[in-house]
């Protein structure tokens, strides 16, 4: 079968620019044109569409499935269930324990447990209802603490409740200090609120194999487990990435790729399918809510002695990253601070809740609020300057975190303080304000009576690439060429651009690298090597090394085609130049009708387990560091808040395209600031409350306050041109600067996020 | 039923149309225009957001039926052949665009502001996008773009 009608586009808008300038995304006219094919915009003749059933409890036993009617229905071409998945029914990005589709037992509300194909959406939707389920209700697990601890709790899965534990000892875990602050701390279910629906379509081919163009964060491990699921060898399974309407992390697990594969199989016509957005609330997994339990130890002079702490993070009914995330939450515990004496303990567990998985700031942004709502704490119990205390404490090339791993590259933490601490506030207000910029805004709630003001600070540390011991690698193919008397160079990964301008990084590196104006970059599919996911900060650095490594393979490949030694020659201006500056060769004439193709490989250097009693190890490749200012304006009578404004100081090692380094800390910072004062998914019983946009409040344009952003180029000896992962730490920090600065406005304790309006005025 | 629609100019007719669908769904699957999005189809983001009649309107939110006759712009309808709306440009330029999802609504609502006001306080502009979800930007950029678009308009 043909590829759809509308399909994923080669990118190749030449617009200058190399490494360390801001060339304007090569995607970008297409998109304000709307002609760029998101995967819920592919289409193709002849296609049907497809649509899940899902379960209405959190916990229940599956007694009786039938699909006859619905199948029955004009228009209707399959009705599928367990029993149709042709491979294993089971899938996990770390343990393998989520079934493609229910067999007997439902482990949360929304699990999906039938799918079918027909003719229109509608058709599709009204034969959801035919299908007759027959469930036996359980009661559901919904308690993360006792799902930890209680083992006369029925168990979710084989291996009992408890998805990972971990411990970290770091000096004397039983050590004393002059002043203790101790607190308990929670956070709430985040949705990564992607804008772009869960989508793809899935075409069958005639090798008895399946394409499938999709919206995904890594091609390759859902080419996996997609394949696992259809009993299909991998190369009969190929992904083609189309257009994503951002990620977060929320496209990390599978969502419709399996069951769009089977419907397509079945039916031998390409399937659509395309979630609302009730759906997609109930089709990705969310960011881990967690309680946290923190005790600060310092001596008189603000220096931190301890820590201990307890985490619990609810992982919902499947593993997803749970495991991962107690990783990143224990051993980024402490946050950027030394601190020479810590016991950390941490649980993943699973629960009839949602399905928790990965968000951007995976794992750190639940420590980081509570670590940092302690700082304050203990700045107020020494009467110490909140800033001050940071930046006595702070990390520096050279100290050892708590899993006993040295910072062998820049740690410039006091600086981003202090640099922080520096800038202007804005004026205090005075007479008459305009009523927009008050909290409440224009609803007109208060003309500035009962408002006051309030400055906090956050600080992150965030690791970037995976962790623990994986060989975490991206691989790129470069292709030089002759195309219209001009040499030519295009790049082909298997990244995925989710918005962040990977696109555009890969343009630069490979015209900086090859002396080129004009690159293009190929759609990213399963037909190139393995480019890892993109998340956990890591594309820049990994698929950015990974070109690098490939271009460079190819200049080599033109000096050997030249035979002339590679030293001192480089490719400038469409020219093989030698080190005296002497034109050795023109590119496009030595290229001929025979081009150049190298495929290189990236990998970051070797991590290691955490030891499983004491929780040491060097685990971490590399940590981002980012540290916000937030100034607050708060209605204390009724409880609203208006983020005044938002600073943030962080070190990206190297810009590689500054104005999107700047772009990425707005975005993330606007993601913890609505974890801050608005967005959690309300979970009751095991059953979601709030899945809309009605209801799930994510920041809006009178939400989101200037930024003054301060960029630090510190680079990292270890990483190509010596970046830094940049997306994750500004989503970080954001929170718990804006907690501290309501608290600082209101003097209350406020021992969770989101803020509501409630917890100010206490009714 | 049919429905006939003037779409960026042209008369458009779509057969076969269910009583249920939307106006976005139409000019999505049935003309073949997918630059209007579909993010929520609850009426909550605005992404799907396009001149109906000459006034902003989210698609999702109208049934096709209701659009019998009448007049809709959408982003597509936006750029003059090659030469893009200078809303179109500065978002581009000015780094608006990430994901881009978002974007199509973003750019009628904008263009229509500058319409209406050609030369928009920052206030101005947060309020009348405020019904526009965007989730990668953080907004800044995006009053960069309309800021910029508005000085190019007068311009011009
Ligand atoms: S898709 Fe119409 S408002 Fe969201
Ligand atoms: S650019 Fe992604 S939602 Fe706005």
């Amino acid at each position: 079968m043909s590829a759809p009608a509308r399909s994923p586009q080669e990118l190749h808008d030449t617009i200058a620019g190399g490494i360390g300038e801001s060339p304007l995304r090569p995607d970008g006219t297409l998109k304000v044109r709307g002609e760029f094919a998101y995967s819920s915009d592919l289409w193709h003749e002849d296609m049907l569409w497809g649509a899940t059933l899902r379960s209405p409890h959190p916990h229940a036993r599956i007694v009786r499935l039938d699909v006859s009617r619905a199948l029955a229905q004009p228009g209707v071409h399959a009705v599928l269930t367990h029993e149709d998945v042709p491979g294993e029914n089971v899938y996990g990005l770390k343990y393998q324990d989520t079934p493609a589709l229910a067999a007997d037992l439902v482990r949360y509300q929304g699990e999906p447990v039938a799918i079918l194909a027909a003719d229109h959406p509608e058709i599709a939707r009204q034969a959801l209802k035919e299908i007759v389920v027959e469930y036996d209700v359980l009661e559901p697990i919904t308690d993360p603490e006792r799902a930890a601890h209680d083992d006369t709790l029925p168990k979710l899965h084989a291996g009992g409740n408890l998805v990972r534990h971990q411990r970290i000892v770091k000096g004397d875990p039983a050590a004393t200090a002059d002043v203790v602050v101790s607190g308990v701390y929670e956070i709430g279910m985040q949705d990564q609120a992607f804008l772009g629906p869960e989508s793809g379509l899935a075409v069958p081919a005639e090798d008895g194999g399946v394409d499938l163009y999709l919206a995904t964060q890594w091609l390759h491990v859902d080419q996996r487990q997609t394949a696992k699921a259809l009993g299909l060898p991998l190369e009969k399974v190929r992904l083609t990435l189309s257009g994503v309407g951002g990620a977060f992390g929320g496209r990390e697990d599978l969502s419709m790729q399996i069951h769009s594969c089977m419907l397509a199989l079945r039916t031998g016509r390409p399937v659509k399918m395309s979630y609302n957005r009730l759906e997609s609330f109930f089709g990705h997994v969310h960011r881990h809510p967690a309680k946290m339990y923190y005790e600060h130890g310092a001596t008189r002079d603000g220096k931190l002695v301890y820590v201990r702490a307890k985490m619990y993070f609810d992982g919902g009914a499947y593993a997803s990253k749970t495991p991962v995330v107690v990783g990143n939450g224990t051993t980024l515990s402490v946050g950027p601070y030394d601190v020479p004496n810590a016991h950390i303990e941490g649980w993943g567990v699973y629960t009839n809740n949602p399905t928790c998985g990965a968000m951007r700031g995976l794992g750190a942004v639940q420590p980081t609020y509570a670590y940092e709502s302690q700082m304050d704490k203990l700045a107020s119990a020494l009467d110490l300057d909140p800033a001050e205390l940071r930046i006595r404490n702070a990390l520096s090339e050279g100290s050892t975190v708590v899993t006993g791993q040295v910072v062998d590259f820049p740690a410039p933490v006091a600086e981003l303080v202090q640099r922080l601490r520096d800038l202007p506030l804005p004026p205090e207000p005075a007479g008459e304000r305009d009523i927009r910029e008050l909290p409440g805004g224009a609803s007109n709630t208060t003309h500035g009576e009962g408002v006051v003001r309030g400055v906090g600070y956050g600080v992150t540390i965030k690791n970037i690439s995976y962790a623990e011991g994986l060989d975490d690698y991206s691989t790129a193919r470069v292709r030089l060429e002759v195309l219209g008397g001009e040499a030519v160079a295009m790049v082909h990964t298997a990244a995925a651009e989710v918005g962040q301008g990977l696109v555009t990084l890969q343009q630069q590196i490979a015209r900086t690298e090859l002396g080129l104006t004009r690159v293009s970059v190929h759609p990213a599919d399963t037909s190139v090597g393995d480019a890892g996911s993109s998340s956990a900060s890591r594309q820049t650095y990994v698929t950015g090394g990974a070109v690098r490594n490939a271009c460079r393979a190819v200049a080599e490949a033109v000096y050997a085609r030249l035979g002339v030694p590679a030293e001192g020659m480089s490719l400038t201006g469409g020219k093989v130049v030698a080190a005296d500056g002497a034109v050795v060769a023109d590119l496009a004439e030595l290229l001929g009708d025979s081009a150049i193709e190298e495929t290189r490989e990236f990998h970051h250097r070797k991590t290691y387990p955490l030891d499983p009693e004491t929780g040491q190890g060097d685990a971490h490749v590399q940590y981002g560091f980012s540290a916000h200012r937030a100034v607050v304006d708060v209605d204390v009578d009724l409880g609203l808040v208006k983020v005044v404004q938002l600073d943030c100081a962080q070190d990206v090692g190297k810009a590689m395209n500054p104005d999107a380094v700047v772009a990425q800390i707005q975005g993330g910072s606007a993601q913890g600031l609505g974890l801050a004062v608005m967005e959690e998914i309300l979970v009751r019983d095991g059953k979601v409350r709030n899945p809309s946009f009605t209801d799930y409040l994510i920041p809006t344009i009178l939400d989101m306050p200037s930024m003054h952003i301060d960029v630090l180029e510190r680079p990292d000896p270890h990483a190509p041109y010596g970046v830094r992962g940049v997306g994750e730490p500004p989503t970080i920090s954001a929170t718990p600067a804006i907690a501290n600065a309501i608290r600082a406005a209101t003097g209350l304790e406020l021992p969770r996020v989101p803020i509501r309006p409630e917890h100010i005025t206490g009714v | 039923m049919r429905v006939n629609v003037t779409v960026n100019g042209e008369h458009r007719r779509a057969d076969n149309v269910w009583e249920g669908e939307s106006l976005l769904y139409v000019l999505r699957e049935r003309l073949g225009l997918p630059g209007s999005k579909n993010a929520c189809e609850q009426g909550e983001c605005g992404s799907c957001t396009v001149y109906l009649d000459g006034v902003p309107a989210c698609a999702c939110l109208v049934a096709a039926g209701q659009a019998e006759g009448r007049e809709v712009v959408t982003v597509e309808g936006l750029a003059s052949g090659d030469e893009l709306d200078p809303v179109q440009e500065s978002f581009v330029e000015r780094g608006a665009v990430q994901c881009g999802f978002c974007t199509p609504g973003l750019l009628v609502a904008a263009h229509d502001l500058i319409e209406r006001v050609p030369d928009p306080s920052d206030v101005e502009i947060r309020e009348a996008l405020a019904g526009n979800l965007c989730r990668c930007t953080g907004y800044e950029k995006i009053l960069d773009a309309v800021r910029d678009a508005a000085a190019k308009k007068a311009v011009r």
